[in-house]
Order: C-alpha cells, then structure tokens, then sequence
C-alpha cells in the first residue's frame, strides 16, 4: 500500500513541453509512472514524442481526464500561469494535483488553495518535489533510483532533505515519500500526510522533516499526540538561522519569537516524537526503530 | 521585502488611502526646506525612516513647531542609531490634530492558509502588547482570499472592533482602500498604526508599514525601485547579480548546497562542530538543482570574496544532477577561478552516482580540495580547517 499515489495512478503533466516538464516527463516515465497525456492549449491535439513514448497533447486537463481517465496532474508551468493552471485542474475535478512550481506569489496560492476548499481535488506543494510511491509511481522530481518499497512513510518540507533522508535509509525503503513544499501557504501539510500514512497499513513508521518558520510542525506534534499510533522520527532544519532572514524557501523565515527550530524540536519532543539534531541522526533514530519493530 | 514608512505613504496614496502631506529628507538643510513647503511654516513633524519598531522612543519622532526646528531635529535624528538600524532618511510630515487613534492590519495567516484583518478602537500602541494583555480589545476577522476585504467585510471588522455607528462609517471605505494595496501590490502585511482620527472627524493614516511578496516582483517591474540598495550587504548584492541565493551571516566557514532544505541543514552541523573550534558558519549559499561549473564558480567567487571566510564546505546531495557533474562543476570552477581560489574546500558528494563523483576529485587531486563522505564528518573536517582556536 501507499498514499495518494500507487501503480494505478495515471497522470497527466500540464506543462509538459517545456524544458522543465519534458525533463521530468521522461525521468517520471524511467520511474515506472504511467504518463497518460500532457496539456499545453497552444499544442492540443498534437503529440510529443518524450522518453520514447508518444504522449497526446490535449487542450486542457478536462479533455485530458476524459481521453485518458487521468486522475493526477503534474504541473510545471512557470510562475506567471501557475495559478490558472491549478485552477483549471480544480475545475476539471482531478483527484490529486501536484505543483512543483517554484517562486509562486503566495497571493495566486492562497487564491487557488482557498478555491479548492470543498472540491475534489487535493494539492500537493507548490514549490516542492512532489511525491514518489517508489517501484509503483512517481509524480514528481523525486530521484526514483534512491530507494526502494519498504516500511516508512516519509513526508517534509524540503526536497533535498527528502532525498537525504531516502538516501540514508534506503536499505529498508518506503511506502511513499512526499515533499510538501516551503511556501508559506501549501494544499497538503504534515498533518494530511500523518493521517494517510497512519491510515495506511504498510507504513511501519513515519519519518516527518520540518524546517523553521510558521507554525505547521507544532500543529502536527498536536496532531500526533492525539491520533498517531505508529512511532515518528523528527527532524527540523534551520537551528542557527538569525531571525528576519529567509533561508531559501519563502516560508522559511523566523520572526520574533515564532518558527523557531528549537520551539518545533520541543513540541514535537513532547509529543513523543524522537527528533534529531541532524539528519544522520536522525536517521539512525528510524533505524533502531525499525530494527524493534516486529517483523 | 519591507517598506519604509515614506514608501508605504506614497503607495497608501496612490491607492487613494486618505494620508498626509510628507516628504523626505537626507540632510538638515532639505528638512527645513521640506518643512516650509509642507508645513507653510508652521508644525511639522520629523520621522526616522527605519526598518523597525520603537524610534519614538529612541528619540527618532519629533514635533517641530517652526522650519528651524526641523532642522535641528533633523541634525539629532539623521545618523541615530535605532536598534542597529542608522537613519538615513527623514521624512518631514505635515502635523496632525489626533483625537483619536486605532489600528488595522491585513496580513497573511499562514496557519489558516487564508488573510486576517485586525483591528482595535485603541491604536497607537505596541499592538502585539494590547494583543497578549488585552486580547478583547483587537478584533480578529478572517479574510477570504477570493473575496478580500468588501463593504460588508469591512463593517464586520468595524463592528467587531467596537466602533461606533458614525466613526465605523467613515472607517469602512478606508479599510476597502487598504484592501486594494494589499491585493493590488502583492503585499502580505498591510499595517496602519495609528490610523486616527482627527479633531475635524476625518480618518487618516499616519504611519504605515507594508510587506511585499518578492515572487510577485513580476508583475510589479516598479518594485525594484523601492529596493533599498544603500542597505544591501555588498556580497548579498553580488550574489544576487548572479542569481543566486546568498545570505551573508557572521562565521568562518563558508557554505554551498544544494537545496534550501540540505544548506539550513549544513549551517546546523556546522554550528554544533564548530563550537570546539570557536567557528561559525558564513552564510547560506543554495546552488539549486543545476551545479554546473559557472554555478559553482559564482558561488565561490561570492564566499571567497568575504574576508572572514576561513573554509568553504560544499556539500552536495546528487539527485537529478548526479554527483559525477557536480563533481565535473567543481572542477571548471577552480580552474575558472584559478589562484583567486584560496582557501581550503571540503567536498561532500553523497546520492547519485556518488563513486564516480569521488573519483573525478580524486583524480583531480588538487592541493585545496579534501573530500570527506558523511555530511556530519565533513563539517567537522572543515570547521577545523577554518579554527581560530
């Protein structure tokens, strides 16, 4: 099992032609993704011949979902077009949606996140490395050659932290790893992911990865404590950054007293959670984890 | 990026929010010439621009009754140190009769992924004390992002603050104007404190401190120029030019990855291996997806260019861009900086084709560069290498 993406998922990726998206189409395909179609309105009813498959072009994700029965999009449009992009997906009722765009103004996010609210369709990101079922499905950017299938649910906030952590642990494997994004405003949180992976009957344990600003770890230690059964590994990135400058990622800014990477540690800490001070440690704490579970 | 206080008045104008007269000055001459133009000789009032809170009490707002005040104010204030900020600039404002003062802000709350309008009958004051002291007293109303801040959404956040029937009325149409610079500029705070009132019933705002979203700048081309340049660390500026994203810090060991996430992570090992050496980390310094050699050459070329740089620490995770090519970067990038390249560099390559990565530095051998293969073991290789004790 897994969450929100499996061996069944068919996607399509809007913005599938350009540079960024016919890169990645191939990479998603080398991974075993069925890519079913792209959209690009200017292409339609053309076809781009990507990783050695020819793959239909259609004019928008409703033709796409109905030519194909695609339920995931994959959207690499650039900035400018992000939001109408999402919102054509939302209107077209795509089950799952994932925005790997960077550099989204966080005003055309909170609009598209807010227009979702009651629909059908769950986002993923933006500004994130999408989400990987590995050996079933990749939508995404999420190198698919690190890991393999095996026991832990991985979700966070960083892709390079993601791949880190797949790396380190990559001798036991995972059900899904998920990267949520670091804007300030994103669809699915820690928190949607812990739910899924707790639901999922796979997932042995869960490996959650934060960095500062905002207030999302210290919801999900809240969150944790009263609904997670499964153990949690922490990890929370950005202890020595000053306050009022952002580290890389918009969201990633600590101001004041609030986003603080020792006040998610705590939290979290007092939520049962074992967090690390580094990623290596880290993931040595999930290995003894894994190593005391029955088997 | 924030604005300075004048900027935010200019911005409130053009966007019909009712201001007042006022503008800005760097020497004490300009600001007595300010103050007879605005104040038509009479009161003025001299207002630090500074990037932060608290100049009334510093001493950084003066009420100046005639021009030659002004510019005596003017001479105490340019220059005055405001928690580590320097006044650079005044602004010589036209003087107001208060009779009341409040407060309002829209922001975005990342919590509720949506917009929160504050508001309170009594402004003036440091907002998040009246928050934590008096909580009832500020008005907290959520705002739809899709809909924004409407007639009717106006009067229920009067309404919540308490106004009265004929001081809300007048206050609404403001609050929709404050909207507008909020959604129209790309803004993510908006904040008014105080907005008064004024003995003639008149609502204005004072003082005004705005927020600006920099992934908007694209359709903001006017925003550059409320960039503060003067201010800009010259290496942060450098980086910029080159695209790249550079924070300078105050350390010892520099720092390149790749990936916001994997460098916060890096400036954390750093800091806990450099406690026994008595160094900190440099910067944040994150290279992307791409790591070519130009990339990794500017990079350098930034880090290197801070003197207090001791060591650089490059640490890579190869994911799409597999070790083998960042390793192939780091080599054109010494050989594109040449003996500019000075100081000791510690290469960790970990993810894909990582063997192949290690053995093109290997090969290279060259006298500056040590690789190390564990992220923890790598950052004490170079903290030790940039010891100052």
């Amino acid at each position: 099992m897994s969450i929100f993406l499996n061996a069944d998922s068919k996607i399509i990726v809007q913005g599938m032609t350009g540079g960024m998206g016919s890169k990645h189409t191939a990479l998603m395909l080398e991974a075993g993704s069925n890519i079913v179609g792209g959209v690009n309105a200017r292409k339609a009813g053309t076809t781009a011949e990507i990783g050695g498959k020819e793959l239909p072009v259609f004019g928008t994700v409703k033709e796409a979902m109905e030519a194909t029965g695609a339920n995931v999009s994959v959207a690499f449009v650039p900035p400018q077009f992000a939001k109408d992009a999402a919102v054509e997906a939302i209107d077209a009722q795509i089950p799952l949606l994932v925005v790997i765009t960077e550099g989204i103004p966080v005003k055309d996010t909170a609009e598209f996140y807010n227009y979702s609210i009651g629909k059908q369709t769950r986002i993923i990101g933006p500004n994130c490395p999408g989400i990987i079922t590995p050996e079933e499905s990749l939508a995404g950017i999420t190198p698919h050659t690190i890991a393999g299938k095996g026991p832990i649910g991985l979700v966070s906030k960083s892709g390079t932290l993601t791949y880190q952590m797949m790396y380190e642990l990559r001798d036991f494997g995972f059900t899904t790893a998920i990267g949520i994004g670091g804007d300030p405003v994103i669809g699915t949180t820690h928190i949607d992911a812990l739910e899924a992976f707790e639901a999922d009957p796979d997932t042995k344990a869960i490996v959650m990865i934060g960095e500062i600003g905002g207030d999302a770890e210290e919801r999900a230690a809240a969150y944790i404590k009263e609904h997670v059964t499964k153990p949690v590994v922490g990890y929370v990135a950005g202890f020595t950054a000053p306050e009022g400058k952002t580290m890389g990622h918009a969201g990633a800014i600590v101001s004041g007293s609030s986003g603080t990477a020792a006040a998610k540690k705590e939290a979290l800490e007092a939520a049962g959670v074992k967090v690390g001070k580094t990623p290596s440690e880290t993931a040595a704490l999930m290995r003894e984890i894994i190593s005391s579970l029955p088997q | 990026m924030d604005l300075f206080e004048y900027q935010a008045r200019d911005m409130f104008e053009a966007h019909g929010v009712p201001v007042l007269a006022g503008k800005t000055a760097t020497t004490p001459q300009d600001a007595r010439a300010a103050a007879e133009e605005i104040g038509g000789g009479g009161v003025t009032v001299v207002k630090a621009q500074v990037k932060t809170g608290g100049r009334g009490k510093a001493g950084g707002v003066k009420v100046a009754k005639t021009p030659d005040e002004a510019q005596q104010y003017a001479e105490q204030i340019l220059g005055m140190d405001i928690k580590g900020h320097t006044v650079g600039t005044v602004m010589i404002a036209q003087g107001a009769d208060i009779a009341e003062e409040y407060y309002f802000s829209i922001l975005l709350d990342r919590t509720n992924r949506r917009y929160l309008a504050m508001c309170s009958k009594e402004g003036g004051v440091e907002i998040e004390q009246l928050a934590v002291e008096r909580p009832e007293a500020l008005a907290r109303v959520e705002v739809d992002p899709n809909v924004g801040v409407d007639e009717a959404k106006a009067k229920q956040i009067v309404e919540q603050a308490g106004f009265d029937a004929e001081t809300g009325a007048k206050i609404v149409p403001v609050l929709q104007k404050l909207w507008e610079v909020y959604r129209d500029e790309d803004a993510t705070l908006v904040e008014v404190n105080p907005l008064v009132k004024t003995g003639d019933g008149q609502i204005i705002a004072l003082d005004g401190k705005v927020t600006l979203d920099g992934n908007a700048d694209f359709r903001h081309p006017d925003h550059a120029a409320l960039e503060d340049k003067a201010a800009a660390d010259p290496l942060e500026a450098k980086a910029k030019e080159k695209h790249l994203n550079y924070v300078k810090l105050d350390g010892e060991v520099g720092i390149i990855g790749n990936g916001a996430g994997l460098v916060m992570s890096t400036l954390d090992v750093v800091a806990y291996a450099g406690e026994q050496y008595g160094v900190k980390p440099a910067n944040f310094l994150d290279i992307g997806g791409g790591a070519n050699a130009q990339v990794m050459a500017d990079g350098l070329d930034v880090i290197l260019g801070d003197d207090q740089v001791r060591a650089v620490f490059v640490n890579v995770f190869g994911g799409i861009t597999a070790c083998d090519e960042v390793a192939n970067g780091i080599k054109g990038a010494l050989e594109i900086l040449g003996d500019n390249a000075t100081k000791p560099l510690v290469v960790r390559l970990d993810g894909n084709n990582v063997n192949e990565g290690r053995a093109i530095l290997n090969e290279l051998n060259h006298p500056l560069v040590t690789q190390v293969d564990t992220m923890d073991g790598a950052a004490a290789k170079a903290a030790e290498l940039a010891r100052t004790k």
